[in-house]
């Protein structure tokens, strides 16, 4: 038994925080399955122009005919086949959303990082200007912001990022204040280390976790606004696909009800992509935390 | 060779936190926390400087290492004054006055293994080169009794006591000359304290150390100590010899602490325990004259209205031992 339990510990100390990471993210059997269904999206998405049967833009079959062994599924009112406008439209919500998130982590790791080390005056202004964005009307800013600039692909991306990094920038600036009293950072201090070392090796890398964590929920929630303003007619622009797009397609009743397969793939996209970085999102946070397993 | 300059020499120093209030906030006050200290340790030598929490004790070391800036006093390093040195020379200094701190839980970075944690800084500082870090490391885990396999592993992989041993080789990877050491024991075992409190010793001995003390633990600071410095809200009541303090303490202050220390013998007799009354009093409004005078059993009238100076107080060998205490009332006794 305690021969067992030894074993078993001494594998555990060996092992490296990767791996570490690599088996309790496994725990977690909903977030593997989501991270298959994830690599299986994004690869049809990265390879969208070598899998799509058809010219996304191109008029190719009849209006609105059913799914169908040529139209896998089917085609939209003017003729375009639904699947390779779907994988068009899945490449460009995901360029939108991982463009979008990586803009807002960088903006909000900065902000949070210079608001939580050096506190004060700095610390002052860059959370009320935080608030001040994060308090504004969201939607109505994107729209003022998609009406002003002009709605494309790159404004989307540029607007969304702008817009989501308040939470990254709170969440960075919380940690950075409690390990900023830590001793292993006053000892680097004492020990004479330079201000890079010690934001960017001692402290960054112990927020990572966490800013991850966010950042799936913000690549989540940058998606949804991407399909949300497509929707609306603020976002991508046709001809070029985007899930909202595909969905502001069909408003009508009558394709509602009668042309199913118009709308139910994209939105069936949206829900899957959404839901399963939620689910690798959750599971992360689970395997990262270094507390999450006592030994 | 007798008249040397003091390694360290700490004239009035003293640390003022501010106090916030208001609804407009403002400075409603001061936190007290060192209020006018002096002393100073020689080359080679360990100062223990012991008083309850709160007392400020902490707050010294952090200021001789550089964390916190004296808001009025003087620190003097080998006879020159830091806050008048440049920012270069200043920068120079500091790897040779170095720190270890109480929680070896939070003293190494939980996201980098060992080898990282010690060769950052020593790579930096060029205290060592690329090729010759390695053996200067397992030099210095030899030095604080760990062997070569912890270089790989992470700090939560380690018990209390092996973590303090690094934190003390991570202390001296930089061959610094000064030590402070923030109540290094408090937080470990008895049988590990003594360990820990033993290796301090004898690598004072051998990297001929000059060591701050800090702790509450009146033991372990009487084992390392060669001079005890005991302080009371901010100041400090009485200084002397380790011994000298132990065996023949003046101030009140002193002798109630030694009281209240428990006797580890069952078969002693239950001896009269002069327990002392009430609460320590707030550093943000001290009491005024003594400090000391609001518990102090032996107070008199004029404790509470003039602020005693230190005095020399009698030897039991007869011998200049450089002891003093902040009592009116030693000359009377």
């Amino acid at each position: 038994m305690t021969d067992a339990k030894n074993r078993k510990n001494r594998k555990i100390a060996t092992e490296s925080y990767r791996q570490t990471i690599i088996r309790r993210f496994r725990k977690h059997h909903l977030a593997a399955v989501s991270l298959g269904i994830l690599l299986v999206l994004c690869g049809a998405a990265v390879l969208a122009p070598v899998i799509a049967p058809y010219d996304p833009d191109a008029m190719v079959g009849p209006f609105a005919s059913a799914p169908s062994r040529e139209f896998l599924l089917g085609t939209d009112q003017i003729g375009r086949d639904v699947l390779s406008r779907l994988l068009y439209a899945t490449r460009v919500s995901l360029l939108v959303g991982v463009m979008a998130t990586l803009i807002s982590t960088v903006i909000g790791v900065v902000l949070g990082l210079i608001a939580g080390y050096f506190g004060g005056v700095a610390d002052m202004l860059i959370m009320r200007f935080t608030d001040m964005v994060m308090s504004f009307p969201y939607i109505l800013l994107v729209l003022v912001a998609a009406s002003i600039f002009k709605p494309g692909l790159w404004n989307i991306i540029l607007i969304l990022g702008f817009v989501d990094w308040p939470g990254i920038a709170r969440l960075v600036r919380g940690n950075v204040l409690s390990l900023r009293e830590t001793n292993f950072v006053k000892g680097n201090i004492v020990a004479g280390m330079p201000l890079r070392h010690i934001l960017f090796s001692e402290i960054l890398p112990n927020t990572v976790a966490p800013i991850l964590v966010y950042a799936t929920s913000v690549l989540a929630i940058s998606m949804l606004d991407e399909a949300a303003l497509s929707f609306l007619g603020m976002g991508v622009q046709p001809p070029a696909a985007s899930l909202g797009n595909m969905l502001n397609g069909a408003q009508s009743l009558t394709i509602l009800t009668s042309q199913p397969w118009l709308w139910i793939p994209p939105g069936l996209v949206i829900v899957v992509l959404v839901i399963a970085i939620n689910f690798v999102g959750d599971a992360l946070r689970d395997a990262l935390d270094p507390n999450s397993e006592k030994r | 060779m007798m008249e040397q300059i003091p390694f360290i020499q700490v004239e009035n120093m003293k640390k003022y936190y501010p106090v916030k209030g208001g609804i407009i906030p403002h400075t409603t006050g001061y936190i007290k926390a060192v209020d006018g200290v002096s002393f100073s340790i020689m080359r080679g030598e360990t100062l223990g400087l012991v008083g309850e929490s709160g007392c400020g004790k902490s707050t010294i070391g952090r200021q001789l290492v550089g964390l916190e800036e004296p808001t009025e006093g003087s620190i003097y390093y080998k006879g020159t004054n830091l806050s008048e040195m440049k920012k270069e020379e200043r920068r120079k200094i500091r790897t040779n006055l170095q720190m270890v701190f109480q929680d070896s839980y939070s003293s190494l970075n939980p996201r980098k293994h060992i080898y990282e944690i010690l060769a950052q800084p020593m790579l930096y500082h060029k205290v060592s080169a690329k090729d010759t870090v390695e053996k200067d490391i397992l030099k210095l885990l030899d030095m604080v009794g760990l062997s070569k396999s912890v270089l790989g592993r992470y700090p939560h992989e380690f018990s209390g006591g092996q973590r303090q041993r690094i934190s003390i080789a991570k202390a001296l990877s930089l061959n610094p000359e000064f030590i402070v050491c923030d109540e290094p024991v408090s937080a470990l075992d008895v049988s590990i304290q003594a360990q820990i409190l033993n290796l301090l010793k004898s690598l004072q001995k051998e990297l001929h150390l000059t060591i701050l003390f800090v702790g509450h633990g009146l033991g372990a600071v009487n084992y390392v100590s060669d001079r005890i410095a005991v302080m009371y809200l901010g100041k400090i009541v009485e200084i002397g010899r380790a011994e000298e303090v132990f065996r023949n303490p003046v101030h009140p202050y002193t002798r109630a602490l030694l009281e209240a220390a428990p006797v580890p013998d069952p078969e002693a007799e239950e001896k009269e325990r002069g327990i002392l009354q009430g609460e320590i009093g707030s550093s943000a409004a001290p009491p005024t004259g003594c400090r000391f005078h609001p518990r102090c059993p032996y107070a008199v009238e004029r404790c509470g209205k003039e602020e005693p100076a230190m005095v020399r107080a009698a030897d039991t060998d007869g011998t200049a031992s450089g002891h003093y205490a902040a009592c009116p009332r030693i000359v009377d006794k």
